[in-house]
């Protein structure tokens, strides 16, 4: 089970709203590479996982990324703080605001509303950990462009450490596939699935 | 039921027990019964939960306390328990 706790997992502190930085930083709540993806892509796949460490590393990411989405989320309430109607109108930010006024609501970037499409849960170990590689290194280049986009510090800081995290988890992925690796064949891992075929590599 | 099983059980009562009161304490923050109530089911289950950790390993990583192996991972996960 989960337990909230009343902290952000690093310090969100942005003095200036900026409306139009807003509508792209929302693509990671619920764009295609988001951090609402990447929690439910792991929590959802962790029941597949035959190995204990591959359990707890999608466990423990998929609940990180729980504090990410948390994080995004406070970032964009904080650009979106005393906006006048002039600012909404001029920044662009009016297509969003008139489905969702100023509240937090999961959508990418191109407004596209968040979908479970945006990630798999395959039910073979080797494939679900190469998609979560994948997905780690979609999410860094997603925060390498909003650092191209953004120029204020209060806002570059968070995101270069969410950015950070995602280089982190990569590393701890890549880690798990090899470790799933030595409970199989060598010769051939892909000889059956460890998450299904009974008798697949070795016995733990 | 196995000793395991029967801990967590009761740690189960008394975490659904505080949940109760909590949710109620969001809507009353200044019932002094709930409170008090709240406390007293606090202290019972830490009392379980430093006896099942002991016993049985963390139910928190923070709680991991063997110097030489991360007994976190050790199996069995929630959804794997009969």
């Amino acid at each position: 089970m989960w337990q909230y706790e009343k902290k952000l997992q690093y310090p969100v502190n942005i003095k200036n709203p900026n409306p139009k930085l807003a509508m792209a930083i929302i693509s990671q709540l619920g764009g295609p590479d988001g951090e609402l993806a990447a929690s439910l892509r792991y929590l959802n796949q962790r029941f597949a996982a035959p190995y204990s460490e591959v359990k707890g590393i999608l466990t423990d990411i998929g609940t990180e990324e729980l504090a990410h989405v948390e994080m995004i989320s406070a970032i964009l309430y904080q650009l979106t703080r005393n906006l006048s109607i002039d600012e909404i109108k001029k920044s662009g930010f009016d297509t969003y605001f008139v489905d969702h006024t100023t509240g937090i609501y999961p959508v990418a970037a191109s407004g596209a509303p968040f979908t479970a499409a945006y990630f798999q849960s395959k039910g073979d170990v080797i494939t679900d950990l190469t998609e979560n590689m994948a997905a780690e290194q979609k999410a860094r280049t997603t925060y390498d462009n909003i650092l191209r986009l953004a120029d204020d510090p209060d806002v570059r800081d968070p995101i270069r450490f969410l950015r950070q995290r995602e280089i982190v988890h990569f590393q701890r992925f890549g880690e798990a596939l090899r470790i799933t690796q030595e409970n199989l064949n060598a010769k051939n891992f892909y000889a059956c699935n460890p998450s299904f075929d009974a008798n697949c590599g070795k016995r733990r | 039921m196995n000793e395991r099983r029967a801990l967590m059980n009761k740690i189960q009562q008394f975490d659904f027990t505080l949940k109760e009161l909590h949710l109620y304490l969001d809507t009353h923050p200044d019932c002094r019964r709930a409170l008090a109530l709240f406390d007293k089911y606090r202290s019972a289950k830490q009392k379980c939960v430093d006896e099942y950790v002991k016993k049985f390993g963390p139910i928190t990583p923070e709680q991991n306390s063997d110097a030489n192996h991360w007994s976190w991972v050790d199996e069995p996960w929630p959804w794997e328990r009969s």
